[in-house]
């Protein structure tokens, strides 16, 4: 059991500024809510790579494929830190993705809609990857030393996703009347979603308050909203976007844009298991495990032969 | 076969450090999974290098690191505390030397 003057010492540490390191003693809650969260957002990252993989193949360009290659397997590379940062904390990789592919790990409701068109992948990169900006800037500044340092890395990488997002949309959004229509339609689709990413209201969310008191998280769910609403609706207007909320209006008193409300209905029923792609996604994920299997035996028992060669 | 724990094989740990650029320190960027050196190497790179950030890696499996451990800080590192005369600071010079810079 943690003493009070254990736990009195961490939380000096935390208000002071200081960094948690691997070895350094914490609350054992504090390291249980940084597996849950860290390994969530690694799967994130992971199944975030399926609905942009769906159109690799189709990519209008080869230039367009290129760039949606190089941020696939970036989104790969982001899942890698977040689980080598989430093993600092005593835990096994496999355990961890084995609990996500057959057990109850959870990941961003997000990834469990589909791409119905190549619009899709420009407002991934503009809002979804937007919004991720937005929260794991925060991250990087996480008390968890590890955690902050793996964000500082993906951020470096985010920003490239997003402007290629934007720049794609504005083009079309500026093209034919299909293509027009095609922008408008993705972003009606998305713009929801995207802002239940930040997760449940304040009021709603019992993690919240623990994770900012212990300085993994410095800023509440709505607060982390409100600020990507903000910067988003100018990026909209700028290229003739409309953000499908007709109550979206500036409040000259608070310098905010306030917004409708929120569809926690589907938020819910998404998180519950019942999107329109969870299933797939799943799916397609334990596929990519069990098939990878004869691949990781096979390179270690090469490795292993190398190995009694060099020695006899 | 979807049950859990048939597919047990993982690889192991290694830690990677890489060097930013010419002359710069080593500086440690993360872990990968890798059956063996050469193969830790190469994820190594496609992990942590995708963008130059490195010249040089080095990968050194994780169980071969031995750290000091943080409790024991404060007296791990007091033979340092009372070595003032290590630093520049504790000799005096002639003021009209010190003028010159």
């Amino acid at each position: 059991m943690d003493t009070q003057k254990q736990l009195d010492d961490f939380q000096k540490r935390i208000d002071n500024g200081e960094t948690i390191e691997p070895k350094d003693w914490m609350p054992e809650r504090y390291r249980k809510q940084l597996v849950r969260m860290m390994s969530q957002h690694a799967h994130s990252e992971i199944v975030g790579m399926l609905p942009e993989g769906n159109w690799i193949t189709r990519a209008p360009s080869l230039k367009r494929k290129m760039v949606l290659l190089a941020k696939v397997q970036d989104e790969a590379g982001h899942g890698l830190y977040l689980y080598s940062g989430t093993e600092t904390l005593g835990v096994r990789r496999k355990d961890l993705i084995e609990d996500y592919i057959y057990g109850n790990a959870k990941y961003s409701s997000i990834f469990n809609y589909p791409t119905l068109t190549y619009a899709d992948i420009c407002v991934i990169g503009w809002l979804v990857d937007g919004a991720a900006i937005v929260n794991q800037t925060m991250l990087a500044k996480s008390s968890y030393g590890p955690y902050a340092r793996a964000n500082l890395r993906i951020c470096k990488e985010e920003s490239f996703h997003k402007k290629q997002g934007y720049e794609m949309l504005a083009k079309m959004a500026s093209g034919t009347a299909e293509q027009k229509r095609m922008a408008q339609d993705a972003v009606n689709r998305w713009w929801w979603p995207t802002l239940m990413m930040f997760g449940p209201h304040d009021t709603d969310s019992p993690n919240s308050a623990e994770l900012i008191k212990w300085g993994v998280k410095t800023k509440t769910n709505d607060e982390l909203r409100q600020h990507f609403v903000d910067r988003t609706v100018m990026e909209a207007e700028a290229i003739g976007i409309t953000l499908p909320d007709p109550d979206l209006t500036y409040n000259e008193e608070t310098g905010h844009w306030e917004f409708g409300d929120i569809p926690w209905d589907e938020f819910w029923s998404v998180v519950k298991g019942d999107g329109p792609m969870n299933r797939e996604r799943m799916k397609a994920r334990r596929k990519a495990y069990e098939e990878g299997e004869w691949v990781r035996k096979a390179a270690k028992e090469y490795a292993r032969k190398r190995e009694l060669e060099k020695a006899s | 076969m979807t049950e859990s724990s048939t597919h047990t094989t993982e690889w192991p740990l290694w830690e990677v450090f890489y060097q930013p650029s010419d002359g710069k320190p080593f500086e440690h960027a993360g872990s990968v999974h890798a059956p063996d050196a050469e193969m830790a190497l190469l994820n190594a790179r496609d992990t942590y290098a995708r963008r130059n950030e490195g010249i040089v890696i080095w990968v050194v499996p994780s169980d071969q690191i031995t750290a000091s451990s943080p409790e024991d800080r404060g007296p791990f590192f007091d033979p340092a505390n009372d070595k003032a005369y290590r630093h520049p600071q504790f000799y005096s010079v002639p003021r009209a030397v010190k003028k010159r810079k």
